[in-house]
């Protein structure tokens, strides 16, 4: 392990993971455009490993298993790539990690900012992406 | 609704003190499962940096609460999280635990440790503009009022040791707090009156948020006096302290005025057959040291009521 400005990053062949979860992470805003044009539905959650965004990221592992037809995966805030969410129009105004970004046919359908609940990503998941929470395994 | 399933020790919470008495109860061959509302790990995941848990060098909160979990698992503990509680039914020798889904879950003992949860001030525009100007965390969301003016509220060690970290990034910090002094140590509240950045409001409470999709203003009420005032902020930072999570145990085990339940040295609460543990419990020191000593008394003290 080595740290770098208060972040761990592990090692991982010639890549650098930022972020220790179950979730695909993306490493540039090309491999986001590709997730996006590739699926219909998408949710990101682009962050740290802070008090905010890991129970987010923990309850996306947990909708992954349930919804077979969303594309989960988190984004390092930290990244330079990640200025594709940073910088995008949906996230003017947003002041509180983790920026979290629906897509819906390529296109950003909701962004929310800060911690989020499972009721709440529920709601969101439900109204963009017309599915409904199952129950956990 | 499905049929009911029934286990040795359901325990509600999966914080340090949940995944505790997860991994003793099950090890102990106990049917055991583990009912978590929100994110596995608890306040433990806040912590970033862990360096005094004995027998494990430096670590931070998640990866601590990454390991518990996956011991408990692996001893055969069943671990359902971010899910939502209905109902308990508590007072029988089996009890009865309902989940909003309509999912019921049945067992011979229970461990409460529902940890607890930052306290948030409850007045208008607060959930409107989290995220738009409104933070509970400065270390994640500092960088943001990057030469901004913000409010610190609250009077405790995170409040004062936040506004201090905050004054990194911000040009002035207020720390408004509801009493003439704080309850935070001393080292603290010197360090805090010593930054030519921060200011101190006493003896008031803000009132409501405002603003037009980020956070403009707060009206600031001065208790003594009861006058109102409207002042321009870029952002509000949160650490009002902690509360137990027991307003649905309410009147079904003892609480104390604090609500935070009422044990003895093993961990028994005023029911027979629930026990509970961790940040929920009446005591003194709330460390994950601590709230691992609780599950673990806790556990042990259910396996040896199961045995009775």
């Amino acid at each position: 392990m080595h740290k770098i400005q208060g972040n761990n990053y592990t090692l991982k062949k010639d890549k650098m993971k930022m972020l220790h979860t179950d979730l695909q992470e993306i490493e540039s805003a090309a491999e986001l455009e590709k997730m996006i044009a590739e699926n219909e539905n998408v949710m990101v959650c682009c962050g740290r490993m802070g008090p905010m965004c890991i129970p987010v990221y923990d309850l996306m592992e947990e909708l992954q298993e349930e919804h077979t037809n969303i594309k989960f995966a988190v984004m390092a805030f930290d990244s330079p790539e990640a200025g594709i969410i940073r910088n995008d129009e949906a996230c003017r105004g947003f002041m509180g990690l983790p920026f979290t970004m629906y897509y819906k046919n390529g296109k950003v359908a909701r962004a929310t900012s800060s911690i989020q609940n499972m009721q709440q990503v529920s709601a969101i998941l439900d109204e963009q992406f017309s599915t409904s929470t199952v129950e956990n395994a | 609704m499905s049929a009911e399933e029934m286990f040795d020790v359901i325990i509600v919470g999966g914080g340090a003190a949940g995944l505790t008495a997860g991994i003793y109860s099950s090890r102990a061959r106990l049917s055991t499962l583990i009912l978590n509302e929100g994110a596995i790990g608890g306040q433990m995941v806040l912590t970033e940096e862990i360096a005094n848990y004995p027998g494990v060098e430096l670590t931070n909160g998640y990866l601590l609460a990454s390991t518990m979990k996956k011991q408990a698992k692996e001893f055969g503990c069943r671990i359902k999280s971010n899910l939502k509680i209905k109902s308990y039914d508590l007072a029988g020798d089996i009890k009865h635990i309902i989940l909003e889904d309509g999912r019921e879950f049945s067992s011979r003992s229970v461990i409460l440790a529902p940890g607890g949860r930052p306290r948030s001030l409850q007045i208008p525009g607060e959930e409107q503009y989290k995220g738009s100007g409104i933070s509970y965390c400065a270390t994640c969301d500092g960088e943001f009022f990057t030469g901004k003016e913000v409010i610190v509220v609250g009077g405790g060690n995170s409040a004062l040791e936040e506004a201090v970290a905050l004054t990194t990034h911000a040009e002035k910090v207020t720390i408004v707090h509801q009493f003439d002094q704080f309850q935070a140590f001393q080292h603290a509240v010197e360090q805090a009156e010593k930054n030519p950045k921060i200011d101190f409001i006493l003896e008031s409470e803000l009132r409501s948020f405002s603003g037009n999709g980020v956070l403009k203003e707060v009206s600031l009420e001065h208790l003594p006096s009861g006058q109102t005032t409207v002042r321009k902020i870029d952002g509000v930072f949160i650490f009002a302290g902690y509360i137990p999570n027991t307003a649905e145990l309410e009147g079904m085990v003892k609480l104390n005025e604090r609500k935070e339940i009422l044990v003895d040295e093993d961990m028994k609460t005023s029911l027979p057959g629930v026990f509970a543990a961790g940040d929920c419990i009446q005591k003194k020191y709330r460390q994950v040291t601590t709230a691992v000593s609780d599950g673990t008394i806790a556990s042990l003290s259910a396996a040896e009521y199961l045995r009775s």
